[in-house]
């Protein structure tokens, strides 16, 4: 089959991806860089003097920032965890965090709702042991949107973790016992290391995730926490502000393509020099 | 480090985190009270009749099954192929080529569908189902590239020379030889496309319609407004479709594949 003929079965979905992904993009993103004047980046510069519209892309990179620092310093030890166990438990652990990970995002975010609602499970609990006197507001917060994104991608972190966790040698951890190292040690020194351009393959999962979620800011955010992608669903459909959901699109799109290209160059960067 | 007992407890506490949510829901479900309450007052399907009478719900299930199985057949006749010509051979801009085929997993949900909303419901002016479905379509052609891929990767293709060193066309060779033994990466592909469409959020919020939604999109409306346990019966009824795929997923290709 080496021929010319491979490349016809390329071609059917060459041209579906074109017609339908690259043509409508490019329709979507482009025409915010034509002005009155030709070719312009006005749009663009004014979103960057828009107080407001920087406060909301601060707080989505902060809230995906946050939830990515949360998923590696719960998903690493874990996933060490899981990679060491025998088979059976193995197969169980993964299956525990492959399950959440397939179940609809509304859902995950519907549960969310009524551990932290104003009559949800941990507001009775505190109010019933009289640990407050009246509900606090947990949900419709920043602070809800980071539980939710970590619920939501924690699984996503350890499940490409434990394959990283796999291929480390468990001769090296002996070795290193053997020297002398104790466990905590022997994790730190040894394995922490080795993990790390997983570990930054798996943040920037987590990470443009978190940054593009719309299920989970929508349902525990609120109208007080809008971020870019519940900013940007309210501009096209809600206000048909088409212009500004052009410029929001084209930032979003930047800022993934950014932090997917940067930090994997990077990571790869890093595993050429062993570190 | 596995015999520490606080890195053990640790691990607990964080599955605890993963899986209380969901169980939390389970028992709300089969609560017998008028509203959402934990712990349950008492054992009922109440709920799940409200959800199964609701025709809302039913007709959005409805749309959402059709939509998930239609889009993953068609992103299956695209993407076999080209997964199949990607990893056959090493040709110029091969890489380009893979890239190009998982792009659709790299641009923003949002976006995604705010681009189709404007090329494909505005532009070509498509009914809202057709709309769906070909948004679907480019969601669901990634995970069709990556699963068959990795199975046809893992394939010792001197089977294919010895096929067509015995006369089979090129053809016969691929539907005899080649695809028999990658089923459990086609069934494996079709599961995971299967869910990612159905649970799409996103894409969907921006292609429905009047009268033709999808259930996650129903469902989000109605937990903006409403806040009363169907939502739960409702989604006991896709953990336990969840479960199902998980299940047929492991029997074919291993859930462990997962962890690649």
């Amino acid at each position: 089959m080496k021929n010319k003929g491979i490349y016809l079965l390329l071609i059917p979905g060459l041209i579906v991806i074109s017609l339908f992904l690259f043509l409508p993009i490019l329709m979507t993103t482009l025409p915010s860089f034509i002005g009155d004047n030709g070719l312009t980046l006005g749009r663009y510069v004014d979103f960057l003097k828009d107080d407001y519209f920087m406060s909301i892309l601060i707080r989505t990179l902060r809230i995906g920032i946050i939830t990515t620092i949360i998923c590696v310093l719960l998903g690493v030890p874990v996933s060490f965890y899981v990679a060491k166990s025998n088979p059976k438990i193995k197969g169980l652990l993964l299956a525990a965090a492959i399950f959440p990970q397939l179940t609809d995002s509304v859902v995950r975010s519907f549960a969310w709702m009524t551990i932290l609602g104003k009559n949800g499970i941990i507001n009775t609990l505190l109010v019933s042991t009289h640990i407050f006197q009246e509900p606090h507001k947990f949900l419709y917060t920043e602070s809800a949107i980071i539980v939710g994104s970590v619920y939501l991608f924690l699984p996503l972190m350890i499940i490409s973790m434990v394959g990283v966790m796999d291929s480390i040698d468990d001769d090296l951890i002996e070795a290193a016992e053997s020297l002398g190292a104790n466990k905590f040690t022997a994790f730190l020194k040894i394995i922490f290391p080795l993990s790390v351009p997983g570990m930054i393959v798996g943040s920037v999962l987590v990470f443009t995730g978190t940054f593009t979620a719309y299920t989970t800011p929508q349902l525990l955010g609120g109208n007080q926490n809008t971020v870019l992608s519940t900013l940007l669903y309210q501009k096209a459909m809600t206000l048909n502000d088409w212009t500004q959901a052009s410029v929001l699109s084209t930032v979003m799109i930047l800022i993934t393509l950014t932090v997917m290209f940067g930090i994997n160059k990077f990571a790869s960067k890093l595993y050429e020099r062993g570190v | 480090m596995k015999g520490n007992k606080l890195f053990v407890f640790f691990v607990i506490l964080v599955y605890v985190f993963l899986c209380g949510p969901l169980l939390i829901i389970i028992t709300t479900a089969f609560d017998s009270g008028n509203i959402m309450s934990f712990p349950p007052k008492g054992f009922s399907l109440q709920w799940f009749s409200h959800a199964f009478h609701s025709e809302t719900f039913m007709t959005t299930l409805g749309i959402s099954l059709k939509v998930a199985v239609l889009a993953t057949l068609i992103a299956m006749v695209i993407g076999i192929p080209a997964a199949y010509a990607l990893s056959r051979n090493n040709f110029r801009g091969k890489a380009t080529m893979q890239s190009i085929f998982l792009s659709p997993i790299i641009v923003p949900g949002v976006v995604l569908g705010f681009a189709f909303f404007r090329f494909l419901t505005l532009k070509l002016q498509l009914d809202v189902f057709t709309s769906l479905l070909i948004g679907h379509v480019i969601i669901v052609i990634p995970y069709i590239i990556r699963v068959v891929g990795s199975s046809l990767e893992n394939l010792d293709f001197s089977i294919e020379d010895a096929a067509m060193s015995l006369g089979a066309t090129k053809l016969k060779t691929f539907f005899l030889v080649i695809l028999p033994n990658v089923t459990s990466g086609v069934i494996a592909a079709f599961m995971l496309a299967f869910i990612n469409s159905f649970n799409n959020v996103p894409v969907s919020l921006f292609l429905t319609g009047p009268g033709v939604s999808t259930l996650p999109i129903s469902m989000l409306s109605y937990v903006e407004y409403n806040y009363d346990p169907t939502i739960s019966a409702l989604s006991v009824i896709l953990m336990v479709m969840t479960v199902l795929i998980m299940f047929i997923v492991e029997k074919t290709l291993g859930i462990s594949n997962f962890a690649k």
